[in-house]
């Protein structure tokens, strides 16, 4: 299926939102997702499931100054 | 000088007016940090009419900050940075009130510095800090307008510490392992914390004059690689 990552389409066989970061290899902490443009907490990442369409913003935290 | 004078194309906004500027100028910002970031946020609070400035940082003026902190110059190098950006402050305007810190903000000194303040400011370097600022200023129902930068992103949001209201953790839950990466030194040019931190300084002043839509419960991101930008709620 197709989701939204940041703005571009990316092709996925995950079924969750967990399974689409692995497959990402982002790291398990120190980001932030957003579905729909609204936070998704982490404890929600392994029972989210992806579907069409899915809009899905991914954030990096970041600690320069 | 009188507001009208120096501030006449700030206060010609019905946003600010002359009531707006008398809030700014009986304010008191505390800046976490006088690196990258520290410097936009303060140069704007100062120039924009913010009564008092705090400044921490324990970083002496080193060469290689001189590409991106533009409060500095070269015959600064080797003294304390809160101390030349005072210096420099003073001379743009100078009825702000700046107060210098010149050691790193700690969990002993927090509590009794942010007291003395109406808000602070992020413009640190650090995930730990960043948590450690987070929870004092909830603890004091203080604003918290976070922002930080990592190459040519940048992110910045507005905790209000209200009860009930979320803190950097809701966030970014995971201190532990934020806080125990070494930290890194990563490329960067100056305009990413001059846009985040000019960004930071402006939510400050929309806080204190009560205008917009404040950042409060959404992140707002920037890439300026891609010109990318999100806001997400949370």
């Amino acid at each position: 299926m197709k989701v939204w990552l940041n703005n571009k389409e990316v092709e996925t066989d995950s079924i969750t939102v967990s399974q689409f970061l692995e497959e990402l290899l982002l790291p398990r902490y120190g980001i932030a997702v957003a579905l729909d443009n609204k936070l998704l907490p982490q404890g929600q990442w392994s029972e989210t499931l992806l579907y069409e369409g899915m809009r899905l913003v991914v954030i990096k935290a970041a600690c320069g100054g | 000088m009188t507001i009208k004078e120096r501030y006449a194309r700030q206060v010609l906004l019905p946003e600010i007016g002359t009531e707006g500027q008398l809030r700014l100028a009986k304010s008191r910002v505390l800046i976490v940090g006088a690196g990258g970031l520290g410097c936009p946020i303060a140069l704007y609070l100062a120039a924009g009419g913010v009564g008092c400035i705090g400044l921490i940082d324990g970083d002496r003026v080193s060469v290689s900050n001189l590409h991106r902190q533009v409060l500095y110059e070269e015959k600064d190098v080797g003294n304390y940075k809160v101390e030349c950006a005072a210096a420099r402050l003073k001379s743009i305007n100078q009825e702000t009130d700046v107060q210098t810190y010149p050691f790193n903000i700690t969990a002993e000194n927090a509590q009794t510095i942010i007291a003395d303040y109406d808000i602070v400011v992020d413009a640190c370097d650090n995930y730990a800090t960043r948590y450690l600022v987070s929870d004092e200023c909830k603890r004091q129902g203080k604003p918290y307008v976070y922002g930080a930068i990592q190459e040519f992103c940048g992110q910045v949001t507005v905790f209000l510490g209200r009860q009930g209201d979320k803190t950097y953790r809701d966030l970014f839950p995971d201190e532990q392992k934020l806080s125990s990466l070494r930290q890194e030194y990563k490329g960067v040019v100056g305009m990413v914390p001059a846009v985040v931190g000019s960004v930071q300084a402006h939510e400050v002043m929309k806080l204190i004059c009560g205008y917009g839509e404040s950042l409060v419960g959404r992140l707002w991101t920037i890439d300026l690689l891609t010109m990318q930008s999100f806001v997400v709620e949370f």
